[in-house]
């Protein structure tokens, strides 16, 4: 990432388990609003818009659908579909377009609203021919599988895993708006809680909510006159591999180690240089996995580093401050963009009640599909 | 155990015209993979082209039916509830002797299973369709 742009502007809307009839669009423009108004921007600023794949159930004409609804008239407007890794792809994919002169503030925006009925998918897929048929539905159990066969390679232990949904818990204490802030969970309660598809007990898996997230990433010139301090966008990484998991070439390292490798590369910066880990952590296995992948410990060696490191904002390594996914709630491919909110506050030095000191520069990941989707950002402060 | 998945309600495959001689060799008791013509890897699942090289002469062949388990996985709460009745039943990555992995069902055997076991086909009736499943291979 040779350009300067930076993000200016976050906003994030309070997870909840139902939303009643209220509709994605109306959260989306919820968190567009309040994006734009810590960006300090008018709407008629925003000249960029990069969504999710689809709003609702509209899974066609999307960014015009979202443009339409706020009355933007983006002249870059595109879909970013790497599940949980959209948010992330949509930082660099935004910086870019900027660089190219297509634009000078993109608005990147995902929500979902929840309702109690989710309609079964209508995926035709090779997913949905040659895994679901033999009783392989849903995301827990590819990670089941993932996380198998990680046990089995290196031995790890059960606790080691369980650990990681612990100190999101602990992290998520710090945050009034996480899901399960006033519920944290001991290691031994990650371990008593009911097995889903094992080794994955259900508090390594996090809980499904509503919510939206936003980030308004605008150009150098642009960023100078914010009214909070800009962002910068150091380094990124991607690479995508597969979707089902009996297609990946790796059941104990993903496509998130080359993308770090090149995110890091591009900041001349190392995993060990930053301050903040802002890791995707849709289940326990993903952290410890990347972990790894990120040369932060030997392959196998995970269990370790989050024994021997503190992972709360006054730790030795500040893992997901907000809670994680774990501990905040999944709003769906919104999640992985609350891990790109956070690494904003904190290198704002705006995170209330959990601030890592001086925190200058975040690893921030994002994952999808079955570890086969990955994008890495590193994050700079305002010199 | 059998006779439980017999009786499920459960989706089976969403069956394409490429694909239909895979399912049509799977409920005759057997597993069908394709060879490239052009590379000569084996590939699963079928595909137009080879994914290796971008080959588009592939040929079905009879895989041996022999495999070795990468990683499973025993579901206690399934992700449709079509499964229910079944659970706990295992799933697991089937590394087959020719090369590539496929996801199949794990049937229940005289231990349980452990990464890196060797397995071998077990054609099953499941939910009313037979499938191309595998047990612990007791040779082996």
């Amino acid at each position: 990432m040779k350009g300067q742009a930076a993000i200016v502007g976050v906003g994030e809307l309070k997870p909840v388990r139902r939303t009643g009839g209220v509709t994605t669009l109306e959260l989306i423009a919820r968190v567009a609003r309040e994006a734009a108004l810590d960006a300090g921007l008018e709407p008629s600023g925003i000249d960029g818009l990069l969504v999710g794949p689809q709003v609702g159930l509209t899974p066609q004409h999307v960014p015009a659908t979202v443009a339409e609804y706020l009355g933007l008239k983006p002249t870059m407007a595109n879909v970013v579909d790497l599940g949980g890794a959209s948010g992330a792809g949509m930082v660099w994919r935004a910086a870019a377009a900027i660089d190219a002169g297509m634009c000078d503030a993109v608005l990147c925006v995902l929500a979902n609203h929840r309702d109690d009925a989710a309609p079964r998918s209508p995926n035709r897929n090779p997913i949905r021919e040659f895994d679901v048929p033999f009783g392989a539905s849903g995301a827990n159990v590819s990670y089941a599988l993932l996380m198998q066969a990680h046990m089995a390679a290196y031995g790890c232990k059960a606790e080691d895993y369980a650990r990681i949904a612990a100190a999101a818990r602990a992290n998520a204490q710090r945050n009034p708006d996480a899901i399960f802030y006033g519920k944290p969970s001991s290691v031994e309660d990650v371990l008593a809680s009911p097995m889903v598809a094992e080794p994955l007990h259900l508090l390594e898996i996090v809980m499904p909510v509503a919510g939206g997230e936003a980030v308004i990433v605008a150009s150098a010139a642009r960023a100078r006159r914010s009214p909070r301090p800009p962002v910068h966008l150091l380094g990124a990484g991607e690479k995508v591999t597969h979707r089902a998991v009996s297609q990946a070439s790796s059941l104990t390292s993903g496509p998130l180690k080359p993308a770090m490798a090149r995110a890091f590369g591009q900041a001349g910066l190392g995993a060990r240089d930053v301050d903040l880990l802002s890791l995707y952590d849709c289940y326990t296995i993903m952290v410890a996995t990347t972990l790894e992948d990120a040369g932060l410990c030997p392959p196998g060696g995970f269990g370790a580093f989050v024994r021997d490191n503190g992972l709360g904002f006054d730790g030795t390594a500040p893992l997901n401050t907000h809670g994680g996914q774990l501990g905040f709630g999944q709003p769906d491919l919104a999640g992985g963009m609350t891990h790109v909110v956070e690494a904003v506050r904190q290198l704002r030095g705006e995170a209330h009640g959990r601030q890592v000191r001086n925190a200058r520069t975040a690893l921030v990941t994002g994952n999808g599909a079955t570890m086969g989707e990955a994008t890495a950002l590193v994050l700079g402060a305002a010199a | 155990m059998t006779d439980a998945l017999a009786g499920l309600e459960v989706p089976g495959p969403t069956v394409t015209p490429l694909t239909e001689p895979f399912w049509a060799e799977a409920g005759a008791g057997g597993l069908s993979i394709q060879r490239c013509g052009s590379c000569g890897r084996a590939v699963f699942y079928p595909r137009a082209i080879c994914p290796h090289c971008w080959g588009d002469a592939l040929r079905w062949e009879a895989a041996s039916g022999q495999g070795r388990l990468k990683s499973f996985s025993t579901v206690r709460k399934p992700g449709h509830p079509g499964w229910l009745p079944a659970a706990p039943y295992t799933v697991g990555l089937v590394e087959l002797a020719e090369g590539p992995v496929m996801l199949s069902l794990i049937l229940p055997g005289p231990r349980p299973v452990r990464v890196g076991d060797a397995l071998v086909l077990a054609p099953t009736d499941i939910g009313g369709r037979v499938l191309p499943v595998f047990r612990l291979d007791a040779t082996a």
